[in-house]
């Protein structure tokens, strides 16, 4: 017998088709109680298809074994501090699971009517109308999927009321340190991109701006704080100089857990923005979604939203397909409503004074760390910061380690690698948003995990090139996989 | 205190002394100070669990669901089995709780689990590739007329059916309303399927793509091997969409006639109705268009020591890397559904899918052939089909789901807003949880209130 190969109790697990032995069975169904017609009377011949190739014949013990196996092989909120800036990994409240899963919300399906899907709605309407609250807009639409989702829908707004006033304009301005998302949004919707470069205090350089802005700018996509963790002191003049030639302010609302109850994007003069509700609002990010990017605006754009909408009449709930300007359906139904339910569920628990403490907490996290780590990292904007904090791997270049190769080392700590090379304009960036549901004891740990790595950077760097060294996989060869791309398993191989 | 927030205020100052300020609110010093909010956020107060979950059940009780109604819907969603392990699964925190698999080296489960289902995504559809999911059905659709007129470059012409579901049009329609891409209908013929005529006189040089979805909105299966002679001749793409993806367990997929990319919605392979979302959009491809694919791809590589692993790869086509120039703007997909599906498909396994999908087929026939013998109700179109089918109705179709809610069941989707000329129709979908009794019970109803 193959020896399990394993660290601690984490076992080797391989494909699941690997484990397959023909005659083997999974599920359940019940015997067919209507007369049995030979399928060849049913349909026609040719349209039949041969045995599916690659799908394995394996138990539910199988099935159950190998999940729970590849479960053991990830990093996950629930184990640790999972610092990845501008990614908001804060804790997933069970509860709101536990939400989603409520029969009467998970089974319900979206054709069967206002008259009893009153509940559903009733979730959908009062959600919008919390988010509008928290954001100091007038409108809102979850129908978007994701935050990328999101912008495409903003920018058509945009877009569609800029037309209706006679022109669409051709450009939106967009910081350096925005996220890819928002410059592949614009372009999508057909923008070109004007690269706004930022100050030496990290934020917009008004005369630049200034300079950029002309009345064939649409709009300007700012993330507020930016993806340094930095709030946009000259927010009003920014807003007062896109205005003024009649351009739109686009915020992109990712890093909104800064900033619950201490500021209204709608009174800093944002005319749109879009909420990413699996960062802000707790709702699970699941290895890569599902999330759900609501988009607010302000009354001048509310007549564009997609449609359906919700709407409220005395005390029914209806969906409102007659929208005139709408820019149109984005999503095949009304949006992601899983998530939305948990995001309910969690403003409900928060209520105002918890999501201002959320916001306050996650800020001071952050700058705990920042103010923690600075001697030994290099800080670009050395100034308070809002829930992240970018530094850099400046000082420790200079022992040939980089960024890269610290975070690695870091895995061996038990913490999640930070966001890195990113933004674009820090070089070695490592960018740390911790959120407010980590303690202290969990900050100490991490900065002393930091401060540790930074001392073997000086005296043994080879430890640091060689890491990860307790994880079940060594550094993986990211070249290799993209030079000879295999995407799928293959029986013959 | 929130259970959610573990800092005391203890805490909170001693870190203010290490930050060297004095208190909280200097932290805020930079929002300028006539934007501080001085008031509360007019929010309803906290409510403890007990509280919420009162509140939770009273307003999901304001809803009809599938554990007390019979439902006989579809148009795009599906009412199927999910064998339990699939919430089990999937409730393991380290698979909900994970982020997009970035770091691999602590990913690796994750990143398995997306292989895994490429895999069977890619042999379900019959096609060389299939990407890590889309944010459901129609985005997907978009996305791929997208991308086949990033390819072909030449023409402004794209073919869609009429038969296509109304919400893929409608979504690919904001998508591509200002890009210059000129959409034609093509009409069905009188067995409800894609006319093949129309289809011969309108494709030219001009032509991007030629969608199919298969089946169709009305439930018919298409003739898919003629559909592919004729494009034969040019070098239009031609797009599959399949928006029931059980049908695949029986049926060939538009892959299978050579559809240059394909879409669809993965919804019944293991995914709650949960009021339309979250789903999870399919997305397949040739292997020559693999770096024109939108959003995530995992694979197959080493690491140091030479063992097996998993990446996300060829991401220069991606936003975070190309910006403005990336194939799509996607970033979070719908993960945890693609995991959900592989779940579904792994238990279901070769066979499973074989057996679930002829229930369905069995039991829609059966259904199909009593409800056109009762009287007063026709079947729209001959042709043959897999779960569903439309009938036109000898009364209004709200009539005759008012009836069917007083009897604890949801009739078929009346589809006469987008198809004014099928009026007084209804789109039924037979699915394994109906019983042969509930088929029966409900052509009994359907007989009464036709009289």
């Amino acid at each position: 017998m193959k020896p399990l190969s394993n660290t601690g109790l984490v076992i080797d697990e391989g494909l699941i088709f690997e484990r397959s032995i023909k005659g083997r069975k999974g599920y359940s169904l019940p015997e067919l109680d209507v007369p049995e017609k030979d399928i060849t009377e049913i349909l026609p011949k040719e349209s039949i298809r041969d045995e599916l190739r690659k799908f394995p014949e394996v138990s539910e013990v199988d099935v159950v074994r190998h999940y729970t196996r590849l479960s053991q092989l990830n990093f996950a909120v629930d184990m640790n501090l999972y610092p990845l800036g501008s990614c908001t990994m804060k804790y997933n409240p069970k509860i709101n699971e536990d939400a989603a899963r409520i029969n009467g919300f998970a089974r319900c399906h979206p054709f069967q009517g206002a008259e009893i899907s009153q509940g559903a709605l009733q979730i959908m309407y009062e959600l919008g109308r919390y988010l509008c609250i928290i954001t100091g807009l007038e409108d809102i639409t979850l129908q978007p999927a994701a935050g990328a989702h999101g912008e495409f829908t903003g920018m058509k707004m945009i877009h569609k009321c800029l037309e209706k006033r006679g022109n669409p304009r051709k450009f939106i301005i967009i910081p350096d340190s925005a996220h890819g998302t928002n410059p592949a949004s614009a372009s999508l919707c057909g923008y070109q991109i004007l690269q706004l470069k930022s100050d030496e205090r990290g934020c917009v350089d008004l005369k630049a701006l200034s300079d950029l802005m002309t009345d064939e700018v649409a709009a300007i996509m700012l993330t507020i704080p930016n993806t340094l963790g930095l709030f946009e002191e000259s927010i009003l003049e920014v807003v007062k100089i896109v205005h003024s030639k009649g351009g739109f302010v686009y915020m992109d609302g990712a890093n909104l857990n800064a900033l619950m109850g201490k500021v209204l994007p709608g009174s800093m003069g944002v005319d749109v923005l879009h909420i990413n509700l699996h960062k802000t609002f707790s709702t699970p990010h699941g290895g890569g979604g599902p999330g759900a990017g609501p988009v607010a605006v302000n009354q001048e754009l509310a007549p564009y939203l997609p449609v359906p909408k919700v709407k409220k009449d005395k005390d029914r709930y209806d969906l409102d397909f007659l929208i005139p300007d709408s820019i149109g359906k984005i999503h095949s139904f009304y949006g992601n409503f899983g998530v939305l339910l948990k995001a309910y569920s969690y403003i409900r628990t928060m209520g105002a004074i918890g999501l201002k403490k959320a916001s306050e907490t996650a800020v001071v996290n952050a700058n705990y760390i920042q103010a923690s780590l600075k001697e030994r990292f290099h800080l670009t904007y050395d100034r308070f910061c809002k829930h992240e904090s970018v530094l850099s791997d400046k000082f420790q270049k200079e022992n040939h380690i980089t960024t890269m190769d610290m975070v690695k080392r870091l895995i061996d700590f038990g913490f999640h690698p930070p966001v890195v090379y990113f933004p674009l304009i820090v070089p070695g960036a490592i960018m740390i948003e911790p959120t407010e549901s980590e303690s202290k004891q969990t900050l100490d740990d991490f900065i002393s995990a930091w401060l540790q790595i930074a001392d073997e950077a000086e005296n043994q760097p080879e430890l640091i090139k060689k890491a990860p060294h307790v994880t079940k996989h060594r550094r993986l060869d990211e070249t290799f996989a993209a030079r000879k791309p295999k995407l799928v398993w293959s029986p013959d191989k | 205190m929130f259970k959610y927030i573990p800092n005391t205020d203890d805490d909170i100052s001693k870190m203010l002394e290490k930050i060297g300020v004095e208190s909280v609110d200097d932290l805020f010093s930079d929002i300028p100070e006539s934007l501080r909010l001085q008031k509360p956020l007019n929010l309803p107060a906290p409510l403890s669990e007990i509280e919420l979950e009162r509140e939770l059940k009273e307003i999901s009780s304001k809803n009809a669901d599938a554990s007390e109604y019979k439902y006989f819907t579809g148009g795009g969603a599906y009412n199927h089995y999910i064998p339990s392990i699939v919430n089990h699964l999937i409730s393991r925190a380290e698979f909900y709780t994970a982020y997009t698999p970035y770091q691999p080296e602590v990913s690796q489960g994750t990143l398995q689990g997306i292989f895994e289902y490429q895999t069977m995504i890619s042999d379900l559809l019959e096609m060389d590739l299939a990407n890590a999911s889309m944010y459901d059905g129609a985005s997907a659709f978009a996305e791929a007329v997208l991308m086949s007129s990033r390819i072909r470059k030449k023409g402004n012409k794209v073919l869609i059916p009429k038969s296509l579901n109304p919400a893929y049009r409608q979504v690919m329609d904001t998508y591509t309303n200002n890009t210059g891409i000129k959409v034609i209908e093509i009409p069905y013929n009188k067995q409800g399927q894609l006319d093949l005529d129309f289809l011969k006189n309108n494709l030219d040089n001009e032509t991007i793509s030629v969608s199919v979805q298969n089946p169709n909105y009305f439930g018919c299966i298409e003739d898919l091997s003629s559909i592919a002679e004729v494009l034969k001749q040019g070098k239009s793409f031609l797009i599959g969409i399949v928006t029931e993806a059980l049908s695949l367990g029986l049926l060939k997929s538009p892959g299978h006639y050579g559809a240059d990319i394909l879409v669809g919605e993965g919804q019944s392979l293991g995914i709650p109705v949960s009021f339309g979302g979250p789903y999870l959009g399919l997305f397949a491809s040739k292997k020559e268009y693999m770096r024109q694919v939108p959003g995530r791809l995992c694979g197959e590589t080493l690491d140091t020591d030479g063992k097996r692993g998993f990446v996300l790869t060829i991401s220069t086509r991606e936003q975070h890397i190309r910006r403005e120039k990336a194939t799509s703007n996607i970033c979070s997909n719908q993960g945890l559904c693609a995991l959900m599906t592989a779940i579904y498909m792994s238990t279901m396994g070769k066979q499973g899918m074989r057996e679930v999908a002829t229930i369905n087929l069995q039991k829609a026939n059966y259904a199909r052939e009593k409800i056109r013998n009762v009287k007063g109700y026709e079947l729209v179109f001959e042709t043959p089909s897999f779960n569903e089918f439309l009938v036109k109705c000898p009364k209004p179709t709200q009539d005759i789901n008012r009836k069917l809610l007083e009897n604890k069941m949801v009739g078929g989707l009346d589809i006469s807003c987008y198809y004014p000329e099928l009026s007084d129709c209804m789109l039924f979908t037979m699915t394994e949880l109906v019983s042969k009794d509930d088929i029966d019970r409900l052509c009994e109803i359907l007989e009464e209130v036709a009289k």
